[in-house]
């Protein structure tokens, strides 16, 4: 029995291996859909996130399993002082595999080392958030059919930007991968990454300006710069309008450049650029579907 | 218990001056009945001052601890007057319940039971993290 609670537990050939099965699902999704039957995914959702319970309960449906589950801990055993572990204890009576999202770092962690079935770790507070990461990655491939030898922009919050954090370290395995970071002074990559990245060898630059850069970039990853991550409202609205993406500032990018963001959005990167074909943000939820389609698949042993 | 000589016990030499009361709450050693000596800032030749316990008991010391709270001591083993074996403490791979994460969002500052553990994860600079939230120990 395996969990997957952080990206890095992946190989680069598991990596490979669930891309090949997603990209297999998109292909053939009919010899997938019995694939579940007789089922059950719980998805325990201790903070709320629709999107990523959505994502995951149809992925569940199109394999034909079924799913169960809470969202929020104000309903439910956890408000009434129940612990993780004993939560999953109970609920791996009833369920095949659960997905978790926590509003605590290594939640999940904890859920794993005590669960009688798969964990898949949907987001533990600012920490991790793999299955974000497997979508990001499914939608590099199919794009680029790669991830060697490409130049990757992340724009936004790169302090806080878990998916951000994440994404650099999967990307950091690949050969040849450049880093453009771009972000407010206040939003930069942490120094602790900063110093990881240059132990690794790995190939980077920090820039103020998006312009600046726009030329070279094969992909351009967004963030949202977040309110909550502030302790000062003026801090948050002098720095959440710096680096909003519109169709001028697209105009000295490649044509074949890859726009991704990992959403909810709000206003960093303007509707006018959805039309765009470099517009890669929607694919990119719907391949989180068909990724976490893939994981379960792969965490439940089904052939 | 004459400090200079013990017969059968453990003589902790080459601590920072002032980590020896910090080592001695460490090693629980105020739960103890035999004698122990706790000598703060004596003169030491490579270290300007140093501390120095002295337990006149032999005892299963908790290695993992010394070598996180002070990696330069020297522990040195005396039974029957003799020193029978000399050490330097390394730093452990891992800390079961020796340092708390202080981390407000990780999970151990919710739930008490879970214990708080830590892997080394950069020797060379004695870096310590959580291994639920991968935060920093602070020194
Ligand atoms: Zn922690």
């Amino acid at each position: 029995m395996r969990s997957l609670i952080d990206i890095v537990d992946l190989s680069v050939e598991e990596i490979t291996e669930l891309i090949d099965t997603a990209n297999d699902i998109i292909a053939n999704p009919e010899k997938y859909c019995e694939k579940c039957r007789h089922k059950k995914l719980a998805t325990l959702f201790f903070e709320p996130s629709t999107r990523t319970r959505l994502s995951f309960e149809a992925a569940m449906l199109e394999l034909g399993g079924n799913v169960i589950g809470f969202s929020a801990a104000n309903n439910s055993s956890a408000a009434k002082g129940e612990s993780v572990s004993d939560t999953v204890r109970t609920v791996g009576c009833y369920a095949d595999i659960i997905a978790m999202r926590h509003p605590k770092e290594g939640a999940p962690m904890i859920a794993s080392m005590r669960s009688p079935v798969p964990i898949i770790n949907a987001g533990d507070g600012g920490h991790n958030h793999p299955t974000q990461t497997l979508a990001d990655l499914l939608t590099i491939q199919r794009e680029k059919g790669r991830f060697d030898h490409l130049t990757v922009g992340l724009c936004g919050d790169l302090k806080f930007g878990r998916t951000v954090h994440s994404l650099i370290h999967a990307l950091s395995r690949y050969e040849g991968v450049h880093f453009v970071m771009i972000s407010p002074e206040e939003l930069r990559v942490p120094e602790y990454m900063i110093q990881e990245m240059q132990k690794n060898g790995i190939s980077y630059e920090e820039t103020r300006s998006l312009e600046e850069v726009m030329p070279q970039l094969d992909i351009l990853y967004m963030t949202r710069v977040q309110r909550e991550r502030f302790f000062n409202e003026a801090d948050y609205i002098r720095l959440k309008d710096s680096y909003i993406l519109t169709l001028d500032k697209l105009e000295t990018a490649k044509k074949d450049l890859c726009v991704m963001h990992p959403l909810p959005r709000v206003n960093e990167i303007s509707v006018a650029v959805d039309d765009d074909p470099r517009a890669c943000y929607f694919k990119q939820v719907s391949n989180g579907k068909y990724i976490r389609m893939a994981l379960i698949l792969k965490l439940l042993e089904v052939e | 218990m004459k400090i200079d000589s013990i017969t059968n016990g453990v003589v902790i030499d080459h601590i920072l001056a002032g980590k020896g009361m910090e080592l001695y709450h460490f090693l629980h050693l105020d739960s103890m009945d035999c004698s122990i000596a706790l000598i703060k800032n004596a003169p030491s030749q490579k270290m300007g001052k140093k501390d120095i316990i002295k337990v006149d008991t032999a005892l299963d010391l908790d290695l993992d601890i010394l070598g996180y709270v002070d990696p330069g001591v020297t522990v040195n083993i005396i039974r029957d007057g003799v020193l029978i074996e000399k050490f330097h403490p390394q730093l452990p791979e891992k800390l079961t319940n020796i340092i708390q994460c202080k981390n407000p969002r990780c999970i151990t500052s919710v739930e008490q039971e879970i214990p708080h553990i830590f892997k080394l994860t950069d020797r060379e600079h004695g870096t310590y993290r959580c291994i639920y939230c991968e935060s920093k120990a602070k020194e």
